[in-house]
């Protein structure tokens, strides 16, 4: 399974980002394969609609869950019909390759 | 000659302001105009009274895609500039975030296989009010749950063409719709209070004029609360300090009244008077 983590950076020592649309960089990583890609995320400073834009970017890439730490109204409806599972994480100086430790487990 | 009356923070009397210059302009010119853009919560209206003499209904077109005919190819998503459709050819989705939509049309062109029509949205109204044989009031009003306010704003400044002085009630901020009241005007007073809020806000709205290179002043509302960092900012960057109404329960009254100061003390008259004067004077340097 694909998950999209939302990162403050391009490494696993980067904490989460704790906005969806708006994060610094996308981290997909396949639970599977073990491998992790870091994406930048290009609708950081989009004017508008950067949640749609990002969801367009996440489920062109066939993640099944996506973890942040809040996400906007206009995005959870459309993630919901799309069945991609939300989490949310409180603790933002949490870092990515903790992320991916738990939920490789 | 149009004149915004704005603030940053909300609650500093922008109405206030607008509603009883609107009074004193009323007796010194031919022709005048206030319009109510703050279409989230319009209330002149219960301060001026007026017979509505028409009241449109604003709307907009929305796309709407037809699943059986799309082919998913994206187009429609690549061509629109404000991220309001998602596109996912290998889930076959399509969605519209309704809220996004610009109504530029550029979807409904864009797309090849017909897959695309458009219905009309309701978002508000433009009342326009007579007050009296030369002075009318006009009102955006926006539907609850309607997402911009742009579209009924610029509706409604369109209604007021052909007008000798044209009153704007802004919204409180410096997002879009405060940005559509301003762009119009010749002369921005911005609403302030003498309190840290108050200050900050306004640093916020005069930043926002700066870059828009427009010609401003500035009115504090009810002095003696707070403190004296405002006075001594405005010294500080120049910016003219157009009137001060003091913290005055009486004042107070009157407004949740729905009266109009100048109608009921005769000193304010004159003194909003002299605002207007004094706009008058800084428009024309």
């Amino acid at each position: 399974m694909k998950i999209a983590i939302t990162s403050t950076g391009n490494s696993p020592e980067s904490t989460l980002d704790s906005r969806f649309g708006r994060c610094s960089y996308f981290v997909i990583y396949d639970t599977e394969s073990g491998t992790t890609e870091f994406i930048p995320n290009p609708n950081k400073e989009a004017m508008e609609g950067a949640g749609p834009a990002s969801i367009q970017l996440v489920a062109s890439k066939g993640v099944e869950k996506v973890i942040s730490g809040e996400f906007g109204g206009k995005v959870k409806a459309i993630f919901d019909s799309l069945k991609i599972q939300l989490v949310i994480v409180n603790d933002r100086t949490m870092t990515i390759a903790h992320i991916i430790e738990m939920v490789s487990k | 000659m149009r004149i915004a009356i704005a603030s940053g923070k909300g609650g500093t009397g922008k109405t206030f302001v607008s509603t009883n210059l609107f009074a004193v302009a009323e007796k010194e010119f031919h022709n005048v105009t206030l319009v109510d853009c703050d279409a989230e919560e319009p209330n002149v209206s219960e301060f001026i009274n007026g017979k509505t003499i028409s009241t449109e209904i604003i709307k907009q077109h929305l796309p709407v895609i037809d699943k059986e005919a799309c082919v998913y190819c994206g187009k429609c998503r690549h061509w629109c500039n404000y991220n309001a459709i998602i596109c996912l050819p290998d889930n076959k989705q399509i969605y519209l975030i309704e809220d996004l939509c610009h109504d530029c049309g550029a979807c409904l062109a864009a797309c090849q296989y017909n897959a695309i029509t458009e219905i009309e949205k309701r978002l508000g109204t433009v009342s326009v009010k007579q007050c009296s044989n030369h002075s009318r009031t006009i009102e955006a009003r926006l539907d609850i749950g309607v997402y911009s306010p742009i579209s009924v704003i610029k509706a409604a400044l369109n209604k007021a063409q052909d007008t000798e002085i044209m009153l704007i009630d802004s919204p409180p901020g410096i997002s879009c719709s405060f940005i559509a009241t301003i762009v119009p005007a010749d002369f921005i007073v911005l609403v302030t209070e003498p309190t840290p809020f108050g200050l900050n806000d306004l640093k916020l709205s005069v930043e926002t004029l700066e870059q828009l290179k427009k010609t401003f002043g500035v009115v504090v509302n009810r002095t003696g609360l707070g403190d004296d960092r405002v006075y001594d900012w405005l010294e500080e960057k120049q910016i003219p300090l157009l009137m001060k109404i003091p913290f005055d329960k009486n004042i107070a009254r009157i407004y949740s009244q729905s009266r109009l100061l100048v109608r009921e003390d005769p000193s304010y008259a004159i003194h909003f008077l002299n605002l207007l004067k004094a706009i008058e004077g800084l428009c024309k340097k």
